[in-house]
């Protein structure tokens, strides 16, 4: 099991450990609706250096990027990001990811989940036959997520450079916290707002830039203290993403399902050629035959990843894709997959728990609105 | 980790108060810290005779779902009526106010229940 720059830190705060993705990571600290409400109405720090990261170099990263992801990222400027995903041939997604313009036309930076770097990598190099020159820096990468309405506040102490109008999904790129070359991007998965901060450390425990990146921890928890900052683990990372109806590649999104029913629709841009795009386009305009919705359970129950979903008359018409008891609303909601006809807003669902169909509504996402 | 002395335990980490061949059962403080906040106790199985080894219930926390396995044989008399409305105490007290059932023995063959020196060594 692979080490993160924080893994110590983590130890010795007494958090809950387990392995994600090959990387010993905390799940939770506190607990799960405490540092769900910390990030929610303050400010919470999350290690998620297990995450992937590839530079991109050269003229032909763009077409590659182009080619290979569903939205356009010929859009993208200087110091912008967006969400996108790779598309695979057989309609469904190879991993989503954000792609970085660090500079337009010459050198991008791929952000992808930690699950899927491997599977990644090879599918990007097999679709490289422009020689775009591709380093893996994921475990030279450091990257916290620092969250919450007051997150922007509290970490513009640590730096000159102006994050108070950091536009959301852009970047900026210099010293923080007496570190150079630290990406702090307005980016997240939790829907509080806050930046994510992207640094080069070592992942061997002793290594001068693993204790840089110690201290850079430290810093950011004084800078915090006064907006009574938590560390958070990935539970909350979890309950949180699932409040904003954000996708989890894994459990929403996978090889087999359509950016079309996912509601990526977004993110899938059919102004370019991509992989597998004109059978998507063909998708789109014969109209998706089922759909990723949000429900809220009515009668008493948590809806979990694999449970099946199905009608009044009990018909299978789906299944849940994730679900949890929601800390903010107080209430169980999950995401999952209906045929087409249940998928419209207001219409009644069951879900299946323990041989019993327990009612459900399909409602708007996102599930919690700021 | 907290492991009262007078109180028998599984290794599926429920622990069990008996009294007059009746049977108070609910899950440990180690349990209650490795699922996290508990937002929902399930149990329909009032009235009915289960055998050691049954799943009486299902315990739901934010993140993960478990089975309640009955450490006994016996009949489920009562559900903790508090527990509907407040499931969070089985975190903050797992052995008071988080009991979670009662249940009348069928016997008192109690011989596969571990002691609380031997539920520590499990849990470590």
């Amino acid at each position: 099991m692979k080490n993160t720059p924080f893994t110590n830190i983590h130890t010795q705060l007494g958090a809950k450990m387990a392995e994600f993705a090959g990387y010993n990571m905390p799940i939770s600290y506190s607990g799960i609706n405490d540092e769900h409400a910390a990030v929610r109405n303050s400010l919470g720090i999350f290690d998620v250096s297990h995450m992937g990261e590839f530079l991109l170099k050269g003229e032909h990263a763009l077409e590659l990027i182009q080619r290979i992801t569903s939205n356009d990222a010929s859009k993208l400027t200087n110091g912008k990001a967006q969400y996108s995903c790779f598309p695979n041939k057989e309609g469904g997604i190879v991993d989503d990811l954000l792609v970085y313009c660090i500079e337009e036309n010459k050198v991008y930076m791929l952000v992808v989940n930690a699950s899927n770097m491997q599977k990644d990598w090879d599918w990007i190099m097999q679709h490289n036959t422009n020689a775009v020159e591709m380093k893996d820096i994921s475990n030279q990468t450091a990257l916290l997520a620092v969250q919450g309405p007051n997150a922007v506040n509290a970490m513009q102490q640590l730096t000159d450079m102006d994050l108070i109008n950091l536009k959301y999904y852009t970047f900026c790129k210099g010293t923080f916290a007496g570190i150079d070359n630290v990406v702090v991007s307005a980016t997240g998965y939790t829907g509080a707002g806050g930046v994510e901060i992207y640094f080069p450390a070592s992942f061997t425990m002793g290594d001068e830039s693993q204790l840089a990146a110690e201290t850079m921890w430290h810093k950011i928890m004084e800078a915090g203290a006064a907006f009574n900052i938590k560390p958070c683990g990935l539970a909350a990372r979890d309950t949180l993403r699932l409040e904003m109806g954000f996708c989890l590649y894994g459990n929403d999104i996978d090889d087999t399902t359509s950016p079309l029913e996912a509601g990526l629709g977004w993110i899938t841009k059919f102004t370019k050629d991509f992989t597998n795009s004109s059978a998507l386009q063909q998708q789109k305009a014969d109209g998706v035959k089922q759909k990723l919705v949000g429900f809220e359970m009515i009668d008493k129950g948590i809806p979990r990843h694999h449970y099946l979903l199905k009608s009044a008359d009990g018909n299978t018409i789906g299944h849940v894709s994730s679900g949890t008891q929601s800390p903010s609303l107080g209430k169980a909601i999950g995401l999952g997959y209906v045929s087409i006809e249940h998928a419209s807003i207001g219409s009644e669902i069951f879900v299946e728990v323990r041989e019993k169909l327990l009612k459900a509504v399909v409602v708007k996402i996102p599930f919690y609105q700021g | 980790m907290n492991v009262p002395a007078d109180l028998k335990y599984t290794k599926d980490h429920e622990w069990i108060r008996i009294e007059n061949n009746i049977a108070t059962i609910g899950i440990t403080d180690f349990a209650q810290g490795e699922l996290g906040d508990i937002v929902f106790v399930d149990i329909n199985t009032v009235g009915k005779t289960l055998t050691h080894g049954d799943i009486f219930g299902t315990v739901e926390a934010v993140k993960t779902v478990s089975d309640l396995f009955l450490p006994v044989n016996g009949t489920i008399l009562e559900i903790n009526p508090g527990l509907d409305a407040s499931p969070e105490v089985v975190n903050t007290d797992p052995y008071g106010a988080g009991w979670m059932v009662k249940v009348q023995m069928s016997n008192d063959d109690v011989s596969t229940l571990m002691n609380a020196d031997e539920y520590s060594a499990l849990i470590g």
